[in-house]
């Protein structure tokens, strides 16, 4: 299974991860062994078997729907890389 | 430096929690392992008297004046938690993970952060952004990982408990590297609230500790459902510390291996599992043969499972609401791709990469969807063993600790370090590492339990019996 530096590039945009070149280059190829091994899930016969996400068999865990567990918003705001004293700072998305 | 369960013993019994937790803050302060990454002094000595002053009002502590260290990516509020990523430096939780509140609750002081693999991806501690962490038991070698500041902080004797994490051997193969106890719990046994998280579905917190008794309390103190975390289950956890206890291999029991394990074993290692097994028939177990005809796909299903749910769980590192951010991006986009970019590395960034691959469109039926069915198959494999079995003993690692740089240059004989562990968490089931003796290099060899999912008790039991037969 080949992986091209355009399939890179592609992954890279759907990960939001922008990768260099030269990085880029050897991705391509470390990714393309680790994927040529994990062909060998090819050679199981699976047919009619169940897919399993979840080994612990539970199914829709609910709780009360009270308000609970919140941060205050300096709390909230204690991490951001910029802020201000109400609100997170980030680039300019909508040009008027 | 005592158990765990001897100096809850003295504190509860009037000797002053600082004298213990003192000691661990010097010790750690002499650190030559790196297994230490930021010690918690003031903090520890507060906690330490507080503990005195709840025994002098009559509490009863099961973890009095223990001192522990955590892997660093478990939140404690108010402390710097990065899971040795540079995407997270200088990030301060504003919440405690629920296995560590337990703890605290129940009169253990943490008194140091643990390094690691970065996002707990590696099996060396090589891709710590806080640099490697070396084998207490050989300084030349690695630790192991990801939790291999956890089981060094241990070895090393700096703490008599430590905390990791356990998404594919995590705790295992480090424990086993260092010649310690390391213990993933059933999957839903310990609350995740609180540990940042790697592959969800995989992801259990456990014990690294120098006995199978002081593991077995710390889980029982750490176990039980949370509202925090809907995985976490409605069973009842009594009897963990006591199963800790035993030193005896019950009646009937059978002991089941697999025979195509011994083939690619260390010499060393293929050594101390045949003592192990001759040592187990001898104290009157029965040893049954078993065929694990899925597990060989165990290491493809699990880079397929575990790096789905890591690119998906390292989404939210985006440089807007915590974490690192470039300076002057042009765009959002830019600032969530550049961020990342310089945040994350090469390991991480390789995950993200394998992961968004295998659930992209197009290829998700061939890789994700076909590693979930061959999941299955391995679970399968697991109930059909202990059908015939009560527990399964093999190697925890085909080798013993290796040199530093030996695996870093080729991801997938890193991978394959990890080949007797990474099917106990794709099953869910509980995995205990206990030192087995040495290889002839003296270096540390563990042996690997497995029972089926919620009889923690019954391996603990197991492990007790193992580790006393360990030492004659």
């Amino acid at each position: 299974m080949a992986i091209t530096e355009q399939d890179i590039r592609h992954l890279c945009k759907l990960s939001s991860l922008s990768l260099g070149d030269a990085e880029i280059n050897r991705m391509s190829k470390e990714l393309e062994a680790i994927v040529g091994y994990v062909q060998q899930l090819q050679e199981v016969d699976t047919t009619g078997v169940e897919p399993i996400a979840n080994v612990a068999g539970l199914e829709n865990v609910t709780r009360p729907d009270v308000p609970a567990g919140m941060l205050t918003q300096r709390q909230a705001l204690a991490n951001a890389p910029q802020r201000n004293e109400v609100a997170i700072l980030v680039p300019k998305v909508v040009e008027r | 430096m005592s158990t765990a369960i001897a100096i809850a013993a003295a504190v509860q019994a009037g000797q002053s929690a600082r004298i213990e937790v003192d000691h661990a803050l010097e010790r750690a302060q002499r650190d030559t392992t790196n297994a230490v990454i930021r010690i918690h002094a003031e903090r520890a000595r507060a906690a330490a008297s507080r503990v005195d002053q709840r025994i002098a009002a009559g509490e009863r502590l099961p973890l009095a004046g223990v001192p522990i260290a955590v892997k660093d990516n478990l939140c404690v509020e108010g402390l710097e938690t990065t899971a040795c990523s540079k995407i997270l430096a200088g990030f301060i939780p504003p919440y405690t993970a629920t296995a560590v509140a337990r703890l605290e609750q129940a009169g253990a002081v943490v008194v140091a952060t643990t390094n690691m693999d970065e996002f707990a991806f590696g099996s060396s501690n090589e891709t710590s952004a806080y640099g490697p962490v070396r084998n207490p038991r050989d300084p030349t070698r690695i630790p192991g990982g990801s939790s291999g500041g956890s089981a060094a902080a241990v070895a090393a004797g700096i703490v008599p408990l430590a905390l990791g994490s356990d998404t594919g051997g995590s705790i295992r193969q480090p424990a086993s590297l260092c010649g310690v106890v390391g213990m993933k719990p059933t999957y839903g046994c310990v609350s995740r609230y609180g540990l940042i998280a790697f592959g969800s579905s995989l992801d259990q917190i456990g014990p690294l500790a120098t006995t199978v008794a002081d593991a077995g309390l710390c889980l029982e103190v750490m176990a039980g459902h949370d509202g925090f975390d809907s995985t976490s289950a409605q069973r009842p956890t009594a009897g963990l510390a006591a199963a800790g206890l035993n030193r005896t291999i019950p009646s009937g029991l059978r002991v089941g291996y697999v025979p195509a394990h011994a083939t690619g074993l260390a010499s060393g290692v293929a050594a101390r599992l045949e003592a192990a097994k001759r040592q187990l028939a001898q104290a009157g177990a029965t040893l049954v043969p078993i065929e694990m005809p899925h597990e060989t796909y165990a290491v493809a299903v699990y880079y397929v499972i575990a790096t789905g749910e890591a690119a998906s769980n390292l989404s939210r590192f985006d440089g807007i609401r915590y974490g690192h951010r470039t300076a002057q991006p042009a765009t959002l986009q830019a600032l969530y791709g550049q961020s990342r970019a310089e945040g994350f590395g090469w390991e991480a960034k390789r995950r993200i990469m394998l992961g968004t691959y295998v659930l992209s469109t197009g290829y998700y039926d061939a890789y994700y969807r076909k590693a979930m069915q061959v999941r299955r198959l391995i679970l399968d494999d697991y109930q059909q063993a202990f059908a015939r079995c009560d527990a399964l003993l093999g190697p925890a690692s085909p080798t013993t600790a290796f040199r530093f740089g030996e695996k870093m240059k080729d991801p997938l004989q890193m991978y394959l370090s990890d080949i007797f562990t990474l099917a106990t968490n794709l099953a869910g089931v509980p995995g205990i590492a206990v030192p087995f003796g040495a290889d002839d290099d003296r270096l540390p060899v563990g042996m690997q339990l497995q029972a089926k999912q919620w009889e923690d008790a019954g391996l603990l039991r197991l492990a007790g019996a193992l580790e006393a037969l360990a030492a004659g």
